[in-house]
């Protein structure tokens, strides 16, 4: 094996990394020459990266299969979400533009930390081991560690890279305990390997797979924030720099998600009947905490940051249905959520204001009036979040729980629907304020578009619109790489 | 091309294009609306000319792959009873636009916009016969209807609309798993296909399985309804709502949830139904006098027509689930009937509040001397909305009370209550509006009908006056199809009260 160890075909399909690599390194090697001379010439180039990198992964997917021995699995799946993730960073970086500028901030520490933590979920979207798993799932949380503390003059911003450091290391380690008892038992950490390892003749000790995958779902429940372990994520969202809030809640939890399905899809899908009523528990309570906590919230952020932990207990609907149905429906309601959510981020920050000081619901009151075109789009994604027919929110949210009735979970799918028409009503207080009340000092002050913020708010919008009214592409690519994860 | 997908298209593409009409030109949407809301109407009459009244049965079809996987269909098609609620849609839709040229100021281009984009739910909703496509149309018929009622609407307009969405949101939740659940067990969302499975045996509900379906969906379709005591969003939606929308939702969204009962309830869950229907019956009844007996003590105008739907509605229900073919017809026929007679009535309440700024009864009195024309188009309104025979409740309510007699004579004692009560409300507010010494503010203030809102009220006054004298050409239709309904509702069950045979002559003699 050593000899063919690194042949052609798998620096290709390592490409999305590499790319992303070696831009976010030349970005900070430019920045003492280019700073102040050009202030979006950061942004520019991690977007080019970025389509770089959104190019490789493509082609990559064409050169599909095992690279470097089984640690990287570039298939159906992993593309998903390689492009998923790139994309999110995409459109993380076009409003950011007059953030940062609004911000006194634009240095190349932001551009380079949000490549190497895209590069990192690229690599745990493909990982087939449980160390590369862990080491994609360590890049991506230290970069974005940093990036959430990034307004280094900010108190809360502050507060929130420390309680996410010290929770996802946490976090982190609970995983890795389980990647040790996994590889103490079974002799091997890859995902395929392991999965025969337990379902074999001389399959360990039950009791010791059931503590390892309680423990790696523990790891993984913290970074997609699904309660019970979701506590940090109210007060890391609401103090981060808002474009940095969307990036979090959007491509960290993707791959986390994507992670997830793997791990526990493929290594644990033997011993699944074990491990269901646990998610199942853990979606319920997710949905329900989420939502409910929710209503009672005045700050934006930290509404959207409830309403994420609500979202996460959907897709993990989709993962207690354990079938192919169910992890397709994860992976549509990923991007459909990617979306939307961004989308919404952007119209928060663009309100926010120097110093992120307009971030209250009442902020938003009349903001119809004043920029009809933001107000509309925020609009289109607050109707996905609610699951309105024509979304993409919508059309995740039906593909979920018809994937959790066919796998007979009654219950968790109208627990679940009764949840999102609670929901619908934090959403809607916000085209309230936006549409049917007079405009606040926020709406007033807001600034014109600008070109980045336009295409970060019409883009996601067309997104969410196509993926409402022809789901069929993604739904079959979905549909068809879903089979792949074992 | 085929007329009906011309009918739910041009709503659509009239939607899309009004949104680019600049801000500034306020007068270019008003027109653009009433353009095509009228080609819409046009497109409708020639689908009503062009169905065949010989079959009843569902024409037009059309059904196109949406979405592979899983299967969904743009599946539409009209038959003799959505045939009359598409019509008073796209009827009810330019008159909304002429009664709010004047009214609405505020930000016009978004109002004609949503109500483009509410004409092309409500009628997608009649249309849809794809569950998934049906329930698609059934919630984005909610969107533009939420902002109608939050920005256009009166003070309380935002609590009223909020209540309104999450109602109707949450009752239609458990119907989409209901739908989905329909889907895992027959493998398809066509309802067509679902009828056949059911009718040649192949898919088989177990009684408690079924019931849950049945009641998973009626829960949706009675919050819609309103049946009581699911009604109380709706006397807060109407009041704070702007006219057109307090007419749309009256006349047209309303018959969503009674429509919904019959077109799938019915024929989906006929075992569950009829076990039901002694129930639900009780609750319309209930529903029919408290409704009345709440209507009578408004000192709000529009609550007190809200109230009165609540009523109305009820001998709806009571029609449906008397499962005889003429309280079915008259259940479909008090439909069209109270969509006509209570959007007239939101028409003329919201001319009042145009002139007076009021919707407190004891603000008005003496209207008559000073709006002779506008009183007397009132008058017809009550009078038809009261039930006189050769108006066009007459008909409607006289078929029902006889279809529910059929059924059960107490049923039908009890709900003719309701047709007293309504005349003492409905006369008793006439009389305090619109008789007696005009004061300072209604002489000053109130003035007669223009050309622009006789065009408006004219075609409501025909239309009652045809369905009294002649119901003979709407109904025939609707009885095929009812016909059918209830010969589907037939298929599990030995069917108990009929004692008349169910065909025209009986019908005919009857009016």
């Amino acid at each position: 094996m050593p000899a063919n160890f690194t042949s052609a075909a798998d620096l290709i399909r390592f490409l999305p990394e590499i790319i992303l690599t070696i831009m976010g390194t030349l970005l900070m090697v430019l920045d003492p020459i280019l700073n102040r001379r050009s202030s979006y010439a950061f942004g520019h180039l991690s977007i080019f990266a970025l389509i770089v990198a959104l190019g490789g992964s493509v082609y990559a997917y064409t050169q599909a299969g095992p690279a470097f021995g089984g640690l990287l699995v570039v298939d159906g799946f992993a593309t998903f979400f390689r492009v998923l993730v790139i994309v999110v960073g995409i459109l993380t970086i076009l409003p950011s533009y007059r953030f940062l500028q609004r911000q006194d901030a634009e240095t190349s520490e932001f551009h380079a930390l949000l490549l190497f933590s895209v590069a990192g979920q690229c690599l745990m979207a493909a990982s087939g081991d449980l160390i590369m798993v862990f080491i994609g799932l360590e890049i991506s949380s230290i970069s974005s560690y940093v990036l959430a503390g990034y307004l280094r003059d900010d108190k809360r911003a502050n507060e929130s890279a420390l309680k996410y450091f010290l929770l996802g290391s946490f976090a982190t380690a609970f995983f890795l305990y389980g990647v040790a008892l996994i590889y103490g038992t079974t002799g091997t950490i890859n995902l395929a390997a392991v999965r025969t390892a337990i379902s074999g003749q001389n399959a360990p000790e039950p009791v010791i797979i059931a503590v390892a995958a309680a423990l790696m779902f523990v790891g993984l429940g913290f970074k997609v924030s699904a309660a019970p372990f979701q506590m940090w994520a109210p007060d890391v969202y609401q103090g981060a720099p808002t474009p940095v809030t969307a990036f979090l809640s959007a491509g960290p939890k993707a791959a986390a998600f994507a992670v997830f399905l793997r791990i526990f899809m493929t290594a644990f899908d033997p011993v699944g009947g074990d491990w269901w009523p646990l998610v199942w528990g853990s979606a319920l309570l997710s949905m329900t905490i989420g939502n409910f906590a929710a209503l009672l919230q005045s700050n934006v952020k930290r509404m959207m940051a409830y309403s994420s932990i609500a979202h996460a207990g959907y897709v993990l609907v989709a993962l207690t249905a354990r079938s192919d149905v169910g992890t397709a429906a994860a992976m549509f309601y990923l991007a459909a959520y990617a979306f939307m959510n961004v989308g919404a981020f952007a119209v928060i920050g663009h309100l926010s204001g120097k110093g992120e000081r307009y971030q209250n619901l009442d902020d938003f009151a009349g903001l119809a009036e004043k920029q009809p075109l933001t107000a509309a789009m925020l609009t289109i994604f607050m109707l996905s979040l609610i699951g309105v027919p024509l979304t993409g929110g919508f059309f995740g949210k039906f593909y979920i729980f018809k994937a959790a009735l066919e796998s007979h979970l009654v219950w968790l799918t109208v627990l679940g629907l009764l949840n999102s028409a609670v929901a619908a009503y934090y959403y809607l207080r916000i085209l309230v304020m936006m549409y049917m009340h007079e405009p606040s000092d926020a709406a007033s002050k807001v600034e014109p578009l600008s070109l980045g913020l336009r295409a970060a708010l019409i883009l996601p919008a067309i997104g969410t619109l196509f993926l409402g009214i022809f789901p069929g592409w993604v739904l079959d690519f979905a549909g068809k790489s879903s089979t792949l994860v074992r | 091309m085929n007329a009906l997908a011309l009918v739910l298209l041009v709503p659509l593409a009239g939607f899309l294009v009004a949104l680019f009409i600049p801000r500034n030109a306020p007068q270019n949407s008003r027109w653009w609306a009433l353009l095509v809301s009228l080609l819409a109407f046009i497109d409708s009459v020639v689908m009503v000319a062009r169905f065949d009244r010989g079959s009843g049965g569902e024409q037009f079809a059309i059904d196109l792959p949406w979405i592979t996987s899983p299967e969904i269909h743009f599946a539409i098609s009209v038959n003799g009873v959505s045939l009359w609620l598409v019509l008073l849609s796209t009827l009810l839709t330019p008159l909304c636009v002429l009664i709010s040229w004047r009214f609405i100021q505020n930000r016009v281009k978004e109002f004609y916009a949503f109500l483009l984009l509410l004409e092309f739910g409500l009628i997608g909703v009649f249309l849809a016969q794809d569950l998934f496509l049906f329930y698609v149309f059934w919630e984005v018929s909610l969107v533009p209807m939420y902002f109608l009622i939050g920005i256009w609407g009166h003070d309380r307009r935002i609590y009223a609309t909020l209540k309104f969405f999450l109602y109707t949101f949450a009752g239609s939740v458990l119907m989409l798993a209901a739908i989905i659940y329909l889907y895992n067990r027959a493998g398809t969302f066509s309802y067509a296909a679902i009828l056949e499975l059911l009718s040649s045996g192949r898919l088989v509900f177990a009684p408690g399985e079924q019931l849950l379906l049945f009641l998973a969906f009626f829960l949706a379709f009675a919050i819609k309804v309103p049946l009581f005591p699911l009604h109380t969003w709706l006397p807060d939606a109407h009041v704070e709502a702007p006219s057109a929308g307090s007419v749309m939702l009256a006349s047209v969204m309303l018959k969503m949830g009674t429509y919904g009962i019959l077109h799938f309830c019915l024929p989906l869950f006929p075992t569950a139904a009829r076990a039901c229907a002694p129930w639900i019956a009780v609750l319309a009844i209930i529903g029919i006098i408290y409704g009345a007996l709440v209507a009578m003590v408004q000192p709000n105008l529009k609550k007190l027509v809200a109230y009165s739907s609540v009523s109305h509605l009820g001998f709806v229900v009571l029609g449906i689930f008397s499962f005889t073919q003429i309280g079915l017809d008259g259940a479909v026929y008090q439909m069209l009937n109270h969509g006509i007679s209570t959007g007239a009535l939101f028409v003329i309440v919201g001319l009042l509040y145009e002139r007076r700024h009021s919707l407190a009864i004891t603000d008005f009195g003496g209207v008559a001397t000073v709006a002779p024309w506008l009183s007397t188009v009132f008058l017809i309104t009550t009078l038809a909305s009261i039930g006189l025979p050769l108006l066009n409740n007459f008909v409607g309510e006289f078929l029902v009370l006889q279809g529910t007699a059929m059924a059960n004579y107490t049923w039908t004692i009890f709900a003719s209550i309701g047709v007293i009560l309504s005349a003492c409300y409905m006369l008793w507010m006439y009389q305090r509006v619109i008789y007696g010494e005009a004061g300072e503010e209604v002489r000053s203030h109130v003035g007669d009908l223009n050309p622009r809102e006789w065009a408006a009220v004219i075609p409501l006054i025909v239309m009652m006056v045809w369905m009294g004298v002649y119901s003979q050409s709407f109904l025939p239709p609707v009885s095929k199809v009812n016909a059918h309904v209830l010969e589907q509702t037939r298929i599990n069950v030995p069917f108990r009260v009929e004692r008349f045979p169910s065909t025209r002559p009986e019908v005919a003699r009857a009016r």
